[in-house]
């Protein structure tokens, strides 16, 4: 198709928007066509969640122009946006819990009958024709509470699709999907590409965008740097240009000498969630815990720390028996917890990076009860310096952060209370590829000074690439525990779905 | 919506971040405080109390000053606590309830011939006991905290009704009734009572603002998962003031008993409103996460100069109620107002809407296409 004659669904020529002084898009250009999935890749901050929103007519542009069909276009409102066929699907959709898939997909313009009311077995029926289109299996009827992500992302694409949306952008729709799941949301997307609609695909996983995407763009610094058939690329190409640089290795692994067992966890159970965990870990080794998401990896952690109670089961630091359900009494033992979602359990977003970088040590940094705001000022600059923290000022809302420094404020308020255990839950989530790497080479130049590492990790390649032990769970148990040397993807992945290897691997 | 920032924008910044801006603290202190949300209501109390000084006459006399101190100490009592409990996201609508249900067991006490000084600790009791009631159902139960105080609220006052039934209690020793309304050092237009709520102000000022259990209760309103992730146990923090509410109320029950000379079940009726009045025109919000003493006291004052000033006026005390309730939508409204044209004067002057209609706009409008 010569995109010369048919003008693409939706273009964007030379973008600009600002947020006071922040320039987030500065002249950045893209085209969606017709039949085609295409990449947007790019740091974190690198503008594209601004440019998401200028699409979906959240932000108005201060410069540049949009194109739908060829023609100059304005979106003064998020509904200008659906009226001119395009539609986002955010990485965590708000459905109305409790009403129907159907009643969901039709909200707010529900099909009549004759008397007005509403024509139920119209919209369920429209609901089946769509699914099966999509060739998703989903009770129309049920109530959309309870529904995984993956399953409320496929009822916004199946709302996208009644609104008659040809261009869909999907924003990290893979952040919180299980393969199986990704998977499945992957042959929708294909299936709706080859029906001609244009597909925006926004991943911070290579391997996806590879497999997925026809085309990939990339940008930095809100601007614009290529775009290219995916098939001219490689992943060390995209990464260069992301970051614009080399990145030398993203594993950087030190050996680390294993001391004495300073964390043992034996037969800890929680009645319909995990059960019968048992692991150890040593000084100055970092174990993963990998596993599908949901198989109960962060609620071990989480009942270890404290925060959540359990039913059965021990838990030792260096020996010495620690109390349940008392994060404080997990903290004065020497343990930490970086929790999976920084921006609700890490950290207070409306308060400041100072404040926050120093919320896990007001006691030690008071003299007589009274908090020293010098001692915080110093706590907070000494751990900003040594994680390398970009930041404006100390006194900056935390929410003025890119995700990759607001995770490095939740490991300096970690970090700075010395501890002896340091759990990380998914500690790279949604940070980009330099930050990445930066926080790996600190996770494993902490365990090279002795301390005790456990990594909860979605993403196999940081399993591999980290840890000393990887232990896999799945629905709650513990299938297996591997050393360096015997995890390898397939082991892993087997553990993790609950299969046992043929005898031939 | 704030922008991530990006990487290499900030690290000009970040070179010479911390150098001047240790420098610059003191104007960025002041400049914090002045723009800060407490501002409005310390300049709106120094201009009232400038204007009701200039125009009205009586009013800057001792012993109007010394009346009108008396008339707000109750709620500025009362307003300590609640300004930690709304700040953690909670509220403590009982506090009127449990003032009258303190009143009226003095009054039971102190015709049952316990001796007042005894009777007096009782009271300081029975308030924890309330406060702790009230605490744990919010705690333990997990109740919203505005039901469980509507709840009590009734139930409180109700019990007071049990006590005392439509009697009222006024056989008090003329020492003590006097003694409430007494000055300090003997200063005309200056109660003991005022000295005794600045005090207490300061003390919780202290514990608000620059303790570790006063930045988890900031940590508390903003996002209590998160404070629960960093050790801060929030239903004990909440159970403690919520029971810290009752005892500081009982108190007020105590001075309000004395300083009227009489013990009613229907006694304070409604003053919760005005301490939540108070509390919410100080600057502090209601969401929880934000607020100060400073701003909470100034805001008891400026509540109590105006009415005091319109009363010297000759105004009823109907239109005392209107202004109290538009002084108290405008103290809501504006925070709001001034942060959205914060906002809206950060994200810069708005491009004019563009006039090309989204030309496909039509052919997917139709409602069931």
């Amino acid at each position: 198709m010569d995109p010369t004659e048919v003008p693409p669904p939706l273009a964007l020529v030379d973008v600009t928007k600002s947020f006071g002084s922040v320039r987030a898009l500065r002249g950045l250009s893209l085209e969606l066509r017709a039949g085609e999935i295409h990449a947007l890749v790019g740091e974190n901050g690198a503008g594209k969640s601004t440019l998401v929103k200028t699409i979906a007519g959240v932000h108005r542009p201060d410069g540049g122009q949009l194109l739908v069909d060829g023609r100059p276009t304005g979106f003064a409102a998020p509904v200008d946006a659906q009226n001119a066929g395009i539609a986002v699907i955010y990485q965590e959709p708000t459905l109305f819990p409790d009403l129907s898939v159907a009643e969901n997909i039709f909200v707010g313009r529900q099909p009549r009958t004759r008397w007005a009311t509403i024509d139920r077995r119209r919209m369920r029926h429209e609901t089946e024709g769509v699914f099966s289109r999509l060739g998703v299996r989903m009770d129309p009827d049920r109530p959309a509470r309870g529904l995984s992500i993956a399953d409320q992302q496929l009822v916004e694409i199946a709302k996208a699709l009644t609104r008659q949306a040809r261009v869909l952008v999907m924003d990290e729709p893979t952040a919180a999907l299980s393969g199986v799941e990704a998977e499945r949301l992957f042959t929708v997307a294909r299936t709706l590409r080859d029906s001609g609609a244009a597909l925006l695909f926004i991943s911070h996983r290579f391997d996806e965008v590879f497999s997925l995407c026809d085309r990939i763009t990339v940008v930095r610094d809100g601007a614009f740097v290529s775009c290219d058939p995916t098939s001219e690329l490689d992943v060390d190409t995209v990464v260069r240009r992301m970051v614009g640089r080399e990145v030398t290795s993203l594993y950087p692994k030190e050996e680390a000498e294993h001391g004495e067992t300073v964390l043992e966890v034996e037969g800890l159970t929680r009645d319909g969630v995990f059960a019968d965990v048992s692991f150890s870990v040593r000084a100055g080794e970092i174990v993963a815990l990998a596993g599908l998401v949901g198989a109960g990896r962060s609620e071990v952690i989480r009942a270890v720390f404290g925060v959540d109670r359990y039913d059965a089961g021990s838990v030792r630091v260096q020996g010495r028996e620690l109390a349940g359900g008392r994060p404080k009494a997990a903290m004065a033992a020497g343990i930490a917890l970086v929790p999976e979602d920084r921006r609700q359990q890490g950290l207070v977003m409306e308060s400041s990076i100072e404040r926050n970088a120093t919320a896990t040590r007001r006691r030690p940094l008071s003299r007589l009860g009274l908090l020293r705001p010098s001692a915080e000022r110093a706590s907070a600059e000494e751990w900003g310096e040594r994680l390398n923290l970009k930041f404006g000022r100390l006194d900056d809302s935390v929410s003025t952060l890119s995700g990759g420094n607001q995770q490095k404020v939740v490991l300096a308020k970690w970090l700075s209370t010395e501890p002896r255990v340091l759990f990380v839950d998914e500690p790279t989530r949604g940070i980009d590829v330099g930050t990445k790497a930066e926080v790996h080479r600190l996770l494993s130049g902490l365990a090279g000074r002795g301390l005790a590492i456990v990594m909860v990790s979605s993403e196999l390649p940081e399993v591999l690439g980290m840890a000393d032990r990887v232990l896999v769970m799945h629905e709650g148990r513990v299938t297996a525990e591997l050393d360096r040397a015997e995890a390898d993807e397939e082991s892993v992945m087997y553990a993790a779905t609950g299969q046992r290897p043929s005898e031939a691997v | 919506m704030a922008p991530e920032r990006t990487a290499t924008a900030s690290a000009p910044d970040r070179t010479n971040g911390p150098g001047p801006a240790r420098e610059e603290r003191p104007a960025a202190r002041l400049r914090a405080l002045l723009s800060g949300r407490e501002a409005p209501v310390v300049s709106a109390l120094l201009v009232a109390v400038l204007g009701a000084a200039l125009f009205v006459d009586m009013f800057a006399t001792a012993r109007n000053i010394d009346f009108m101190l008396l008339s707000v100490a109750a709620i500025a009592l009362m307003a300590l606590p609640m300004t930690l409990i709304v700040i953690t996201g909670e509220i403590d609508l009982s506090v009127a309830s449990t003032l009258a249900l303190t009143s009226a067991t003095l009054g039971v006490l102190w015709e049952a011939g316990v001796p007042i000084e005894t009777a007096l600790w009782i009271c300081l009791g029975v308030g924890a006991l309330l406060g702790a009631f009230n605490g744990l159902l919010v705690t333990v139960c997990g109740l919203p905290s505005l039901a469980v105080t509507i709840g009590t609220m009734a139930l409180y006052r109700g019990l007071a009704y049990v006590l005392l039934g439509d009697r009222a209690v006024a056989s008090y020793p003329s020492n003590w009734v006097g003694g409430a309304r007494e000055h300090f050092l003997g200063l005309p237009g200056l109660p003991w009572i005022a000295v005794a709520v600045l005090v207490l102000a300061v003390l919780f000022g202290v514990l608000l603002h620059a303790t570790a259990v006063g930045r988890s209760l900031f940590d508390i309103g903003n996002n209590d998962e998160a404070a629960r992730f960093t050790g801060v146990s929030v239903r004990w923090t909440k159970f403690w003031l919520f029971t810290l509410s009752g005892v500081v109320a009982s108190g007020a029950g105590v001075f309000w008993t004395m300083q009227y000379g009489t013990s009613r079940a229907d006694t304070a009726f409604g003053l919760e409103l005005q301490v939540v009045a108070a509390v919410l025109l100080g600057g502090v919000s209601i969401f929880g996460g934000i607020g100060s003493v400073l701003g909470v006291m100034s805001g008891v004052l400026l509540l109590g100069v105006i009415r005091n000033a319109l009363q010297l006026f000759g105004v009823g005390s109907e239109v005392l109620q209107v202004v109290t309730g538009l002084i108290l939508i405008a103290s809501v409204v504006t925070p709001n107002i001034a942060a959205r044209v914060r906002a809206r004067r950060a994200s810069g002057p708005q491009p004019p809407p563009a006039h090309a209609p989204p030309p496909v706009s039509a052919s997917t409008k139709g409602e069931d296409s």
